[in-house]
């Protein structure tokens, strides 16, 4: 019960199959109130199909899903969201502003439109027809639409997707202070660095099920290896022979050597290679992270 | 209580009030869109213009019975356009490009957007049935009573419903870049199979047999009944297969549709 209050999206036990394929295979997900959520995982994981089961755009086969404690192809439940979708082109004949101004009317408490353009940067695009705009412009246009509403949960698939830099610290900023206000974001990315930057939590799906979930620095935890890099003369063949390392790369003069004891590794070439530079040694992303869970998964 | 009575009826009004917002809206930037795609909008608004120019009223010499025959099927057959097009290409564009998920999620109130593309349709047959009317009036020597001009008028254009949910059909399955192919082929023969470019009678027997399954044909009559001219069948029955064939149709695709996102 206590849960079902605290969250404010919940997938239970959520199967979904199209033909043969089956695209969820029992997935439970709990979205809590004011939380960034990043759903990670490869093409055809699963990700946007369990999106759209929140979202009530497709009904589970078994299982259920729920918006803030409702069935999600209702209307008064989904009057509390806002969705940026992948894959989506508005009219091409419609002004930005226009756009804009129709979204609002969708919503019983629609943010102002002033708040809109300050959080989006749509500004200055507002005369500007859809067919107009760059592709980054067009992404930033609709998480303009996606944020007309007043929301308690935004779910935004690949958000950043196609925006340059800046444009996509904008949105970053514009998404911390929605967080800031109490809404809750689902976010779907292929950028690894943006989950690490915004999530609260992480969720990574692989072939219709969740492999792995948890705070960022959880699942780098759950990878033991560390990288040393440093430039060196040694032979990158001897190294792949000591003791508990996994993998030696090697970039030009620089060597990239993945490990589970960097100590021991450190140790031993300082002692080999009297000459070597610019040592340093990382914490695996959550890149790696999830490279070895999805592996580890299959 | 009553307190509280009177704040649920003005939070109903409110209610009220931003549904119709909702739905004015959605009317008018689907007109604006439609006004600003002049590739699409004037080809469909002159295509039935110039098809009864060409063959209803070059080709047919000083016939007034001819006239009056082709002014009411050649209205039908200009109104069938854009409730076929405006439906048939543009939902499985809209489908296809994602519009028609975002706005069912976002939340758009259920029926705005079928609501403002039947408005626009019917807004198109009313030019299109006021394009021939001038003419037919002009170059065919028809001759009807004011009420006859108007109740012609009223068929043709909520004539167009039928076919909006025909075209609707269509663009809940089809994809985007087939579509027109598709309006076409069904648009086309279906005309002439329901005797819109000539009277059934000329036409070999059989056509004429199987004309009753068509929905252009049970407007048609419809037509010729409103213009006090020769018809079959009874104009009730004839309404009645309308209304049937255009909620039958508008259940299928809101079947389909449900599954399309």
């Amino acid at each position: 019960m206590g849960d079902a209050v605290e969250n404010v999206a919940q997938l239970s036990a959520a199967v979904k199959r199209y033909g043969s394929t089956l695209a969820l295979a029992g997935v439970d997900l709990g979205v809590r109130r004011g939380e960034i959520l990043a759903l990670l995982g490869p093409n055809g994981a699963g990700k946007t199909t369990a999106i759209s089961l929140l979202l009530g755009l497709l009904r589970a086969d078994s299982g259920e899903a729920c918006l803030f404690g409702m069935d999600p192809a209702l209307r008064v439940a989904r009057q509390r969201t806002g969705v940026m979708l992948q894959n989506t082109s508005l009219p091409d004949t419609l002004r930005v502003g226009e756009l804009i101004d129709l979204f609002r009317s969708y919503y019983a408490r629609p943010r102002t439109v002033a708040d809109i353009i300050a959080l989006s940067g749509v500004g200055d695009l507002l005369d500007r027809r859809y067919a107009q705009l760059s592709g980054g412009q067009q992404r930033r246009t609709q998480f303009a639409l996606a944020i007309c509403g007043c929301a308690e949960l935004l779910f935004l698939d690949e958000p950043t997707t196609g925006l340059d830099i800046e444009a996509r610290e904008t949105m970053w900023r514009a998404i911390r202070r929605l967080v800031d206000e109490g809404c809750a974001v689902v976010l779907t990315t292929h950028y690894l660095e943006e989950a690490e930057a915004l999530a609260d939590r992480v969720v990574m799906i692989a072939k219709g099920r969740i492999v792995a979930a948890g705070s960022v620095s959880d699942m780098r935890a759950r990878v033991a290896s560390r990288r040393v890099r440093c430039v060196s003369t040694l032979a990158p063949d001897a190294i792949a022979g000591w003791p508990d390392v996994r993998s030696v790369a090697r970039d030009g003069e620089r060597m990239d050597i993945v490990t589970d004891k960097a100590e021991a590794v450190v140790l031993r070439l300082l002692q080999e290679d009297a000459a070597l530079k610019e040592l340093e040694v990382v914490r695996a992303g959550l890149a790696d992270a999830f490279v070895e869970i999805t592996r580890e998964a299959a | 209580m009553m307190k509280t009575t009177a704040m649920s009826v003005s939070m109903r009004n409110d209610a009220l009030g931003d549904a119709v917002r909702a739905y004015a809206l959605e009317a008018k930037y689907e007109f604006l869109r439609v006004l600003r795609t002049p590739a699409f909008a004037i080809p469909s608004l002159l295509f039935p213009p110039l098809f009864y120019l060409l063959f209803g009223v070059l080709l047919n010499h000083g016939n007034s019975a001819a006239a009056h025959y082709l002014f009411a099927t050649y209205s039908v057959f200009g109104v069938m356009a854009p409730g076929l097009f405006g439906f048939g290409v543009a939902v499985a564009t809209e489908r296809e490009r994602g519009l028609l998920a975002l706005k069912r999620v976002a939340p758009m109130p259920p029926g705005a957007y079928l609501a403002a593309k039947m408005v626009m349709a019917m807004a198109f047959a009313a030019i299109i049935y006021f394009m021939l009317a001038i003419m037919a009036a002009s170059l065919c020597d028809v001759r009807l009573a004011l009420a006859q001009w108007l109740g012609l008028g009223l068929i043709a254009i909520s004539g167009v419903l039928p076919f909006c949910a025909l075209g609707l059909v269509i663009g809940s399955r089809a994809n985007a870049a087939a579509s027109p192919a598709i309006v076409n082929f069904i648009y086309l023969p279906m005309a002439f199979l329901s005797g819109l470019w000539m009277p059934l009678s000329m036409l070999p027997k059989f056509i004429g047999d199987i004309a009753v399954l068509w929905p252009p044909y049970h407007l048609a009559q419809l037509a010729l009944a409103a213009m006090g001219r020769e018809h079959a069948g009874s104009a009730t029955m004839h309404v009645a297969f309308l209304v049937a064939f255009t909620a039958i149709c508008f259940a299928l695709a809101k079947r389909w549709l449900a599954r399309a996102t």
